[in-house]
């Protein structure tokens, strides 16, 4: 039987996560392909509805990658971010989905070596997991929420 | 504002459960602010009731719409093109919204989808605190802007009671005493001879011991 390929969408950081992806390419460090990067300007900017749209429109797992603990560009971005993800992790426990579909990441722009393994680290959790059980987008991506058209 | 708390998913997803086609309503007015009921919320709640009841195998149908405001008839008439296509229609206005889409669309199921809880302000991001309690016969003026009404848990208009402690309520230490509150405002302003002052037995038919109220402007009034 053909192995289960996720959909990993990651939201990453533009001064952190997305310079560590660069930076495991330059080391030409293998990570899955089934990870998806969103380039966002602050992990601050994804909010809980990212998170959720992303999973209802056919995502098996979505993590948020910021700046370590103290060093976000802006501040307190990545600590609001966490703090969302908590949310939303509890949100989707009362909904049967399961919180541990989404996770949240810190790394520094030079942690290239950080940013593939947990790249692989959750795309191999999500397919232990198996399919996103509400995957209602996969074959119909259109977006049915106001926020998102 | 009025402020609001979403109620538990479990709740929401049981008192929609018997439906099939949804109108979820939004309001931009107080839930929004409070973060319970805006269009962020909605859209929210929507993806999270979509995904259950995909999960569920349950044929399931979702359509949002936020309101300007939904206690207002003329912004509750923007329904009228969308109304019967939903089995119910699951608002997170606060009560008054709820009531006035049901008292428009009398054979309309409406649930409610918040909780509402009082009228307050804000105290930082994310946190909100009972400030007004609408007694209907504002005291404000003599307690030097602190309502002992709404934030003194005895209502009292003569405090504080000996539960004050270290500028603390025994009802909870979370909840400032409203009289210390007071008498740290009115020394500020220099008016503690204010606090010598007794405060007359409140006559509550200002509030709700008289029923139901309404205010009519004759000048307004159609």
């Amino acid at each position: 039987m053909e192995e289960f390929q996720p959909v990993i969408v990651a939201f990453c950081c533009h001064y952190c996560a997305y310079t560590a992806a660069d930076m495991a390419g330059s080391k030409r460090l293998h990570y899955p392909a089934n990870v998806k990067i969103i380039r966002v300007p602050c992990t601050g900017k994804v909010s809980a509805l990212h998170m959720m749209e992303a999973l209802r429109k056919g995502a098996d797992g979505v993590y948020v990658a910021g700046c370590l603990e103290g060093d976000c560009h802006f501040r307190t971005g990545n600590t609001r971010a966490t703090k969302r993800v908590a949310y939303v992790k509890k949100l989707l426990d009362e909904i049967g989905i399961g919180g541990e579909r989404v996770e949240m990441y810190a790394m520094s722009a030079g942690m290239g070596e950080v940013f593939a393994r947990t790249a692989s680290e959750f795309t191999e959790k999500i397919r232990r997991l198996g399919p996103n059980p509400a995957r209602v987008g996969r074959d119909n991506p259109g977006c049915a929420t106001a926020a998102c058209s | 504002m009025i402020t609001a708390e979403r109620k538990p998913i479990e709740d929401l997803i049981n008192s929609v459960s018997s439906y099939r086609r949804i109108l979820l309503l939004g309001c931009n007015e107080c839930v929004t602010v409070c973060s319970a009921g805006g269009r962020k919320e909605v859209a929210l709640l929507s993806s999270a009731l979509q995904m259950h009841f995909m999960k569920e195998g349950h044929p399931f149908e979702i359509k949002e719409i936020t309101l300007e405001r939904q206690c207002d008839p003329e912004y509750v008439e923007e329904l009228v093109p969308y109304i019967d296509q939903a089995d119910a229609v699951l608002s997170m206005a606060c009560g008054c919204g709820v009531q006035e889409v049901a008292r428009r669309f009398k054979e309309k199921m409406v649930l409610p989808a918040v909780n509402t809880k009082f009228m307050g302000a804000s105290e930082r991001q994310g946190v909100w605190a009972e400030r007004c309690a609408g007694c209907g016969d504002c005291v404000l003026g003599s307690t030097g802007g602190v309502c002992p009404i709404a934030r003194c848990s005895k209502q009292l208009l003569n405090g504080p009671c000996g539960g004050s402690g270290k500028g603390k309520c025994e009802v909870d230490s979370d909840i400032d005493c409203a009289w210390q509150l007071i008498w740290d405002r009115l020394k500020a302003l220099g008016m503690t001879e204010k606090y010598e002052e007794n405060i007359p037995a409140k006559d509550w038919r200002t509030g709700r011991g008289a029923g139901p109220r309404k205010i009519v402007r004759e000048d307004l009034a159609s």
